[in-house]
């Protein structure tokens, strides 16, 4: 249910803002359901161990894309739900928004996964999320140390993410 | 180190001097030569650092070309040849697709000189690699090779299988 109406945002590289802390937590998966980051700015409950709200996190979306995939009015093709869906098929999620946050959600096709937990009055996060990814790929990807499928423990990958999601108002 | 403004990152395209490549590029295969010298085992690890190549330089694709999923593999054969061997992307390599069998799931893509071509194994682990992370598991050969007196470089990319995503985690953990 929504109380508050999103506000229009077009997120562009960091312009610094006195806004401060907009969002609550963050996290980006891999194709395996691996964790390779999980950042928090302001979670005032925690109800499981992180290994559990990982995996929980990581289930519900891949529940919800397969959902929202068969349920499009638009799309002719669906299989039966819960069989696992080829790379291409169907639509996919970005957000969704409950009375007291707000959940936004990239996937690229090499199976990076990237969710943002805000403020619900926060509107389209979606060029915010490629932005992210283009971070990810300058700081993680190509960093030689990092073997791919481990998680993240880059200090200018980290610096790099709080600046910037600290400046999205 | 600061880091850099987002404006740095997403123009920044670095270019490499040719000859500089080839002259690192033919010091490693040398290197590689005189640790394993067999050639056939030189190949193999070629192919495999292709590969690790590929398996990360998808990711900055994606990102610096903004594209979403390619629907079939002839969109993505096309992918391969038009955008990510061609300049300013990546390799500076002048490439073209041809050759589809009945299927569609195996084509040729040929390609013109360069200088990343004169040990070219490389290349192959490197489109395996990148294939991979987008879920299609391809078998990559070379078919012509100028090196060997045909009269052009031609590479086979065979599609083996398009990989869905499975739920990884066992629900009784």
């Amino acid at each position: 249910m929504q109380f508050f109406g999103g506000s229009e945002i077009s997120p562009s590289p960091p312009v610094p803002t006195a806004s401060g802390n907009n969002a609550h937590m963050m996290y980006v998966f891999n194709r395996n359901g691996v964790c390779l980051l999980y950042k928090e700015w302001n979670r005032p409950l925690h109800t499981l161990n992180p290994q559990q709200d990982h995996k929980l996190m990581f289930g519900l979306l891949f529940s919800l894309k397969s959902l929202t995939a068969k349920m499009d009015p638009t799309n002719a093709d669906k299989g039966n739900l819960g069989v696992p869906q080829l790379p291409g098929q169907g639509c996919s999620f970005h957000s969704f928004r409950t009375n007291t946050y707000k959940l936004s959600f990239m996937e690229t096709p090499s199976g990076i996964k990237i969710i943002l937990v805000t403020h619900p009055k926060t509107g389209d996060l979606r060029e915010s999320l490629k932005y992210i990814y283009g971070l990810y790929v300058e700081y993680v990807v190509k960093n030689p140390i990092y073997s791919p499928g481990s998680p993240i423990k880059s200090e200018l990958f980290n610096t790099a993410l709080d600046q910037y999601v600290r400046s999205i108002s | 180190m600061a880091p850099r403004s987002g404006d740095a990152i997403f123009s920044s395209i670095d270019r490499v001097n040719a000859e500089l490549f080839t002259l690192t590029y033919g010091a490693i295969v040398r290197q590689l030569l005189t640790d394993l010298e067999e050639v056939e085992e030189v190949n193999k690890q070629l192919d495999q650092m292709g590969y690790n190549i590929g398996i990360r330089l998808i990711d900055e694709f994606l990102a610096k070309s903004g594209v979403s999923r390619c629907v079939d593999f002839k969109e993505t054969a096309d992918m391969i040849a038009k955008v990510l061997l061609f300049p300013p992307m990546f390799l500076g390599v002048t490439a073209s697709v041809s050759s589809w069998d009945a299927d569609g799931t195996c084509c040729s893509i040929v390609l013109e000189d360069s200088p990343l071509l004169y040990y070219c194994n490389v290349l192959s682990g490197f489109i395996r690699g990148a294939l991979e992370m987008v879920s299609m598991k391809t078998e990559v050969t070379w078919t012509r090779d100028v090196l060997r007196g045909d009269d052009a470089y031609e590479l086979q990319v065979k599609l083996l299988k398009q990989v869905a995503e499975e739920y990884p985690y066992k629900d009784d953990e």
